[in-house]
Order: structure tokens, then sequence, then C-alpha cells
């Protein structure tokens, strides 16, 4: 049984972009279409199927191969026997944020190749689906939080950032008993659940909802609009707080280093991202009529494919190698293509072309000689009025000063404790494996762990 | 092809498949489904004295397995609920009908000479090719002294069948109950009253599960509950045991056997088969798929004997009777070891954990540097109980192995480690 790709088909175009309102010009009805669940949920009946096809291995190269080490056999075997909300709480124990992860998640790199299915060339189990059935099932059902906060140990612990890591972090030391501030740049929680997936992915708000079952858990306060370095100084938080704890993931993105950059129609993909996910009314974003995306990874696929889906004409993934060495997932290429966006790879950007506004873009193609990448002199040029850069991301500069390094993120020890005294930091600004969701509330989980053991043995980790 | 056609108890039928005595046989509309269908015959849902019986609602309850498949059905259902004449009409109409095909009379009655030769008579008048003694229902009907009330006493097994047997000429099988400590007593009692034939098993007393909601037994009517009759693949095992234990019994090994318990395929008939039954009877495989389950279960058969190599069922009947021993016939230096193809194995873990945390710690489980794990039989700790090829998700994967020791056929009586061994 393969329940995926369940909607990988092209965008729903009934209409045109209508270029004189500066709206895209979908009916209601189509961006509901293009922007429904990418994967339906599991009815009862599939869930019981899919489940029922796992061999409840023993030691399970899953468990391993999930970032935050999920009994993923033990949440099905609850699955098969009913037990819905123990399978919830067997995922939500080791991975609060698992409702996310099991949208979001690339699992055929992870869970879903390690299962043993694969070696005898069966699909493997729909683990990430499996997952959000329960999860789902749990959050739906409402009632009483189904952890237990410990009593109050009296310490206070300022956590910045309320994306994963952060409110990961933040729970896991609700449970503890201690008390956490949460410190949030932007006026929603959630982080790159909220701002930076693709809405197909994050459908009904669930961002919100998840971060609304994670407090549940109580003794955890969100302060909003605080922006470290601006509203809050890391000082006063050391000062003021028994630890501090750092999610603040990547907050500057890479430049492309053309002329140009900064003409209109230029922008960051995260932003055209976040656009769409903050749209009351996503006819209202405008994705352009010929639209360039640079980069190879799940963002530059979000953005592109979300461009199409919102009746841009043609839209052009460019990256100057090939496809073995994008980042994005074999999934989210095919989604890509599925969905019209023209896939150009071994191409560099050399130019761009407009006058105020973007007009087009030249790329130089590129060859391997010798094991190395090169360009090869000869040009093609792309017409554009949207250009949306997906190079890549990294740690605003001014939020670095005070830390040592380790290349471009804040460099911890393996109790993710920085090089400032009381100061801990895990997720995307620190180097732990994939920048992915679930790595982030691994982290948070982890460095709750370690901040734990610090408070308890008066700072002999 | 095999030709299925065979003699059950003298009754010749165009196949082994009949459906048992049972809500799919309860009047004509059904009868002649599985007619259509292909069946052999039916054995018509026990007739009992007017006036008719009165059926409660909610009449089933299911054993599932961890998702959607059904192992076994409990059933709180009586016998018929219509009126005799009724049932007798539509007997006389599908005989002249399906002429062909064989109808079985099933009945049942309180302890009482005449009641069951007078409803006897009527129904073998109807035409049907034999009479089935109903002894057996465990739910109900053995609260009015019907049944398994009877079954449940040789004595009354052996009357009961003998009246009968007195005032029809046509074959008589009395269905026998399990819901006794020792089949054969039943079943030498069935034979000494002059029964052509036993038909066994009848349903299991049980109760299949509990509604935790209503804390009452499933089915649950109106708040209560109680036991029922457990019939499907769940009950198999429990049948195949009955009827080797009448095929090799000295006493009964001549009895004619119209096997009944969990068959679903054709190879459950074929074990059936095997193990001596004449005839075959079905009732929950087609109450759960539909009457044309028999499609199968003749092209199944058919195909197996003939690879196999046998024209008819007489060809293997019986064949696996003389291979069902007691315990103390085995033989002791018999020794056979698993074997894990490393070709074939998925890594699931599944005989290690087995092994290692239930029977022999026989299987060593090992991660290689480049992560690949290997599961690997200890030959010296490795009992070979069997259990982790019969886990073992993947087909053939896991072989038993016989060691070829040298050593003679040697069984605990004559062991030498036996105390209560008999002297040279």
């Amino acid at each position: 049984m393969s329940l995926r790709p369940s909607k990988a088909s092209g965008p729903d175009e009934t209409s045109g972009p209508d270029e004189t309102s500066g709206q895209n010009g979908l009916s209601g009805e189509d961006i509901d279409k293009n922007f429904s669940d990418l994967h339906d949920p599991l009815s009862l009946l599939q869930a019981k199927a899919e489940a029922d096809r796992c061999l409840y291995c023993y030691d399970a190269p899953c468990i391993e191969a999930c970032p935050t080490s999920i009994d993923i056999p033990t949440f099905i075997h609850q699955i098969r026997t009913d037990n819905m909300v123990g399978s919830a709480k067997t995922i939500l124990s080791q991975n609060i944020m698992g409702g996310t992860c099991a949208r979001a998640c690339p699992t055929e790199i992870l869970c879903e190749q390690a299962c043993v299915l694969n070696v005898s060339n069966e699909q493997p189990v729909e683990i990430g689906l499996l997952q959000r059935h329960a999860v789902d099932h749990l959050l739906a059902k409402g009632g009483a939080h189904p952890f237990e906060r410990g009593p109050d140990t009296g310490k206070r612990i300022a956590v910045v950032g309320a994306g994963p890591a952060g409110l990961s972090c933040a729970h896991r030391l609700a449970v503890y008993g201690h008390s956490v501030t949460v410190f949030e740049a932007k006026a929603k929680p959630g982080g790159l659940n909220e701002y930076g997936l693709a809405a197909y992915k994050m459908v009904d708000d669930f961002a919100q909802k998840e971060v609304e079952f994670l407090l549940g858990i109580g003794g955890i306060e969100v302060k909003y609009n605080q922006s470290l370095g601006g509203t809050v100084a890391l000082d006063t938080l050391r000062a003021d707080f028994d630890a501090v704890y750092l999610g603040i993931g990547l907050g500057a993105t890479n430049a492309l280093g053309l002329a140009g950059e900064d003409m209109d129609g230029v922008m960051d993909a995260v932003d055209f991202i976040e656009e769409i996910r903050q749209a009351d009314d996503k006819s209202t974003v405008n994705a352009g009529r010929n639209v360039i995306v640079i980069g190879a990874g799940n963002t530059a696929i979000d953005a592109a494919v979300q461009a199409k889906r919102l009746s841009a004409e043609t839209v052009t993934l460019v990256y100057r190698r090939g496809e073995a060495q994008m980042s994005a997932t074999d999934f989210e290429v095919n989604l890509a293509r599925t969905n019209g966006v023209d896939v150009r790879l071994f191409a560099s950007p050399v130019k761009i072309q407009g006058e105020g506004h973007v007009t087009g873009m030249t790329f130089e193609r590129n060859a391997i000689e010798g094991g190395k990448l090169v360009g090869t002199g000869t040009t093609f040029a792309l017409p554009a009025d949207k250009v949306f850069k997906a190079i890549g991301q990294k740690i605003a500069p001014d939020m670095l000063k005070d830390f040592v390094l380790d290349g471009h993120k804040i460099k911890v020890n393996d109790r993710f404790e920085t090089s400032l005294d009381g100061v801990f930091a895990g997720g995307d600004c620190i180097k732990s494996g994939e920048d992915l969701t679930v790595q982030a509330v691994e982290d948070g989980k982890r460095a709750a762990q370690a901040i734990h053991k610090q408070l308890n043995t008066g700072g002999e980790a | 092809m095999a030709d299925l056609r065979c003699t059950i108890a003298g009754v010749e039928s165009i196949n082994p498949f009949w459906l048992a005595s049972a809500p799919p046989t309860d009047k004509y509309i059904n009868v002649v489904r599985a007619f259509e269908a292909g069946w052999g015959g039916v054995v018509w849902k026990t007739l009992g004295e007017d006036p008719p019986v009165i059926n409660v609602s909610s009449r089933y309850g299911v054993h599932k397995n961890g998702n959607q498949a059904i192992l076994g059905i409990n059933n709180i259902e009586l016998i018929t609920d219509r009126p005799l004449e009724t049932n007798l009409a539509e007997i006389r109409q599908i005989r002249k009908e399906w002429p062909d095909r064989v109808i079985i009379g099933s009945m049942m009655a309180v302890i009482e000479e005449d009641v069951w030769k007078s409803l006897a008579v009527k129904i073998a008048d109807a035409g049907v090719q034999g009479i089935e003694l109903n002894l057996g229902c465990p739910h109900g009907m053995c609260e009015r002294g019907m049944g398994s009330a009877i079954g449940q006493v040789p004595e009354m097994v052996e009357k009961v069948t003998r009246w009968v047997k007195d005032v029809v000429d046509i074959p008589v099988f009395t269905k026998l109950t399990p819901n006794i400590t020792n089949i054969l007593w039943s079943a030498e009692a069935a034979q000494a009253g002059g029964a052509d034939a036993v038909s066994l098993i009848n349903t299991v007393n049980s109760i299949v599960s509990v509604d935790l909601d209503a804390m009452a037994p499933n089915p649950v009517v109106d708040g209560k509950g109680t036991h029922g009759g457990y019939c499907g693949s769940a009950v198999k095992p429990i049948a195949l045991n009955m009827v080797a234990e009448i095929a090799r019994n000295p006493e009964t090994r001549t009895l004619k056997m119209s096997a009944i318990g969990g068959i679903e395929t054709w190879r459950d008939a074929a074990e059936f088969l095997a193990l001596g039954a004449e005839g075959l009877q079905v009732c929950t495989a087609a109450m759960l798929y539909g009457f044309r389950i028999v499609d199968d279960m003749i092209a199944g058969l058919s195909d197996w004997m003939d690879e196999k190599g046998y024209a008819s069922i007489e060809d293997f009947r019986g064949m696996a009777t003389p291979n069902v021993v007691d315990w103390n016939a085995l033989n002791m230096n018999f020794d056979t070891k698993a074997f894990i193809n490393p070709d074939k194995c998925i890594e699931c873990g599944r005989c290690h954990i087995a092994c290692e945390d239930t029977s022999h710690q026989a299987i060593e489980f090992a991660v290689a540097e480049d992560g690949k794990r290997s599961f690997t039989v200890i030959d010296e700790d490795c009992v070979g109980c069997n259990l982790c090829e019969l886990i073992c998700p993947v087909p053939d994967c896991i072989e038993m192995r016989p060691v070829d020791n040298g050593k003679p056929y040697l069984t605990w009586p004559e062991h030498p480690m036996n105390p209560m061994k008999t002297a040279d």
C-alpha cells in the first residue's frame, strides 16, 4: 500500500493572474484546493491497516533514525490496540512537537528510510502519517495536558525564541518544575513552524494549535515582540534568570552578491513563504508572473511550489550543482516538478536585469571538471518579475559577537553550553545534525535536561 | 482435474463442501443461493417442534485480531424461529429443484422418545438425504434440556441416536459438542446408538468479549449478555484434535465423520480430510465473506490434489491419522536447529527478542560497524522449538534444519533417563 504521494499533482489554474489588481486572481475555491493538506490525514481504517503493516521490530532502526528517538514500534502498536491517547503520549514524551514533525519531517530520509520493509523492497510503513493520526487524535480530543508538571523548583529560566528549539526546551523545563519565560521577537509563537513552512504542510493553523497545546503544561510565560539585542539584552537575562537558553534560529539570509539585489521583486524566499503563511486571504499574495527561485533546499521548493500554486505562469528553480547535491529530498524535488516547476541544474546566477524592478536574470552554465564545479562561460537569460533567494540562512552577525563560534554558528559543548556561563543554545543556531524542526526539538529537549541537571547540582553538570 | 465427488456416510455429494446447520441455511433463498454458488450440500438450520422459538435481537459477537480480521464469531441465536411446515415445504421444493445436491435435516428436541421419533419421521418424509441430531448447541436451548444438555451425557447421546435410527432409513449424523472433557465418550455413545456418522464440532461455549462501556458480555442484549457458541477459524485447532482423536481411537476409527470447525480455506479442508473426515461443513467463513468462498475451496483443493497426484479424496483421506500419536511415541533423539538465511533477513529483530525473552537465548544479535544488523543462531543453545521460524515475517527466511545425529528412534518410555523406564 502506498499512501503517498497523495496530492502531488499540479495547481488548479482556473483563472489567470490579474495584473491590474495586484492580486493573483485565484478564487477562494482555487486557494482552498491549492493550499489544502499535501497529504490527506489517514482515516481510522487507513491508520489501522497501515499500523498492521508495522512488524514491531526489536531495537528498531526507525527509532535510531529519528533525531528525537520516538519509540515508533510502540506508538504504532498502540494504534493497533486502540490506545490512541497512549500512542500520542509515546510520541510526545520524546517529541512535544510530534504533530509538526509528522507533517514537516522529511521522513523519507529519516524514520521511513530506516524501516526494515525497505530491505525487502516493500513500501516502508507510513510512520509520519501514523504519527499525525495519533497526535491529531489527542489534540482534537482536548482535555487535560497529557504531561504533569513537577513541583515548583523556584528556578527561573529565560528562553529566547518561541520556535521549535525554544518551545521544546521550555516545555521540558516546565515538566521539571522550573518557571520559564520565553522571549519571542515576532508577534506569534511557532518560529519556522508558523512562518517558514509551506502552507500546504501546516493547514488549519496547526502551528498555533500545537503551541497552545504545548503551553498547556503551565509554568511558561511567552513575551512577544521581544528581540534579543533589541528590547532584550543578554546581560539582563543572565542577571535576572538562573539560566538562559537561546533558540534563536537563523535570522539572516545569504545574499547572491550581485548588483541589483535590492531591486523590487528580488526577495528572500523565507519572506515570501512568511507572506503566504500570514496572509488572511492568499488571493492577495502576488507571486509574480515569471518567477525564478535560486537554491536547492526545501525552502526553495516550498517557495517554488507555492508560487506556482499562486498561479505564476512560469517558475524556474535554478541550482548551481546537480540533482544529487540538492539538499531538498527526492520527494520535494518531484513535488516541484509535478507542480510544473522547471528545475534547471548546473547554472549559477551572474546578473540581475532591470531598472528599479527586476525584469530577468542571466545564468552561467556550470560543468564538473576534474571533480570541481567550474563555469563554462556560456550563459542564458530568463525573464522574471520575481526572484526568490533560497541559498541558505545564517545567524544575524550582531547576535554572534558575544560567543565563541563553530563556523558560522554558536559553539556549544555536549551539554549545550555556550562559551558564556549559564547560557545554553540549541536548534538551527548551533551545529547539530540537519537544520530540521525535529533536530531543533531534540536540541531543546536535551538542553533542558542539561540545564535541569546543572541547576540541581549547583552548577556541576 | 481431481475428482472431488465423495460419499459422506453413504450420502453422495458433488464435493465435500456442505454448509453447516446455522443461520446461512435457515430458509429457501439462502440455500438456493448456496447451491447456485456451488456448495455440495447443506445441513438445514435445526428444526424443532412447533411452536417455533423466538430469537433475541443482537445475536453475534466477534473476536478480532489487532486489525480488522475476525478470528471467531460467538452467537446466541437459537434454532429456526419459523414453523416446522414452512421449513419442510421449502426443503421439499429445493429437493425438486436441485436433485444433485444434498440436504440434511438437523433436528433437536427434549429427551422424550416419541417427540424425537415423530419429528425425525416428518423431516425424513420431506425428502432429506440424512438427519443430523443437534446435541451440541451450548446456549439457550440447553437451558430447555436440549442441545448440549443432551450431548454432554453419553447415555443420552446413545439413546437419542437409537430412537432416530429406529424410525428412519436414511443416514443419521450425531452432532457432537466440544464442551466436554473427552470427545471419545460422546463419539463412542453415538456409535453404540447406531449413528452412521458423527458431525463435529458444534460451537464452543464462550464469552467472546466484554463491552467495557456497557460492562456486559457481547453481544449485549439490553444491558445483559450470555455465553454463546464460538466458531470460526479460532476453533479449528480444537476441532482438528477432536477429529483426530476419534480417527485414531481403535473403538471409533471406522466411524464416519463430517468435520466442522473453522474451515475457511481449501487448506483447512484438506487438513480435516487428511485426518480422516469424509465430508466438511462450513458456516463462519460463509457468514464473513459470502457463499462465493466455496469457489476457491473447490479450486484450491483440486489444484493441490493435482499437484500431489491425488485423483480423488479417498487417495489421501486419513493419511495423516497414523502420524498422530501420543507424546510418548515421539522420537526423543530427533534434533532440529533454526537457521536464519542472512540473504532473506530484513533485520527486524523479532526472532532475537522472542528467543531472548521467552525461549533459550539462542539468537545472537550483532551490529556491524556499517550499521548492518545480523541475527545468528547459536546451535548449542537452540532447542529447535520453532518459535523464531513461526514469528519471522519473511517467508522462508528461517528454516528448521534436522540434525543428522545418527541416533536411533527412542521414545520416552525407552529413554535411559526416564525413572519409570520399563526394564529391558
